[in-house]
């Protein structure tokens, strides 16, 4: 599954679609940036409600496919601003962290 | 003498830039035809000793050197050091204050991850005078 098929198919929103081709392989969920670039494996959507630049330098540096903000988080300015530079895929979703993992890898 | 070294500056109590050297480090690798899981294992462990050296010290260098077998890594501040560095490498160990724990940081698991994706890993820290971390990934496992 790519990352527009979020977007397209299963009714996530899109805040910043940097490489909307890009590849999903796994589902990772945890706000704790050690754990993620411990545990998440390359090419995972990643489910947050960290929405910092700490976050978009972990997706970039850990090969993460797409950020997922869940319960609407939000995401600060400069966040942002930060991964539109670096093509940063980042979405986001009413739905818990929990539900949006279980639409997302039932969609794999 | 490495086929190719870099220095990077990492600026001190700059959370907004932390990650920056990391990054560059990452493209650089990148760009040199590095395979991408090496890449990805650099990535991280220098990423995670940048920010150490953001949060618990007062910034340093990093000076990565790419020889024919291996990408090495050698990061130096001149912070507060680390009284008991065994401790300092237990998974989940930190001195994090509550707001660098607002950010996602600060779970203890900066130094293992550098262990987990490196294949040699040394620290050297003197109180008051600063720390070393020096790092190895091969490039053919
Ligand atoms: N460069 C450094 N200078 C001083 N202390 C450090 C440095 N790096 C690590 N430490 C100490 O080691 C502890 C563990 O580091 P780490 O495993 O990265 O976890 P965290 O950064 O989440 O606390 C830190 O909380 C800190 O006390
Ligand atoms: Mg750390």
């Amino acid at each position: 599954m790519k990352v527009k098929d979020l977007i397209a198919n299963l009714g996530f929103e899109s805040v910043h679609e940097g490489e909307p081709d890009r590849e999903i392989s796994s589902v990772y969920c945890c706000d704790l940036l050690s754990w993620v670039m411990g545990r998440a494996s390359a090419d995972s959507a990643w489910i947050t409600v960290m929405g910092n630049m700490n976050s978009v330098a972990v997706a970039v540096l850990a090969d993460i496919s797409v950020i997922v903000l869940a319960e609407n988080a939000p995401i600060d300015s400069a966040a942002l601003e930060k991964a539109k530079q670096q093509g940063v895929n980042i979405l986001k979703t009413d739905k818990p962290a929990f539900e949006a993992g279980l639409l997302i890898n039932n969609g794999l | 003498m490495s086929a190719l070294e870099m220095r990077y500056e990492v600026p001190g109590n700059d959370f907004t830039r932390a990650g920056e050297a990391s990054s560059a480090i990452k493209n650089k690798l990148k760009q040199m035809g590095i395979p991408p899981g090496v890449v990805r294992n650099v990535a991280i462990a220098v990423y995670e000793g940048e920010i150490n050296m953001v949060i618990h010290a007062s910034g340093g260098t990093i000076d990565v050197f790419v020889d024919s077998d291996a990408v090495s890594l050698v990061l130096r501040d001149t912070g507060g050091g680390i009284p008991d560095v065994e401790l300092a490498m237990r998974e989940g160990y930190t001195t994090a204050k509550e707001d660098i724990r607002s950010l996602g940081f600060g779970a203890g698991m900066g130094i293992p991850n550098m262990i987990k994706y490196t294949d040699e890993f040394k620290i050297n820290s003197e109180v008051g005078k600063g720390t070393v971390v020096e790092m190895k990934v091969y490039l053919e496992k």
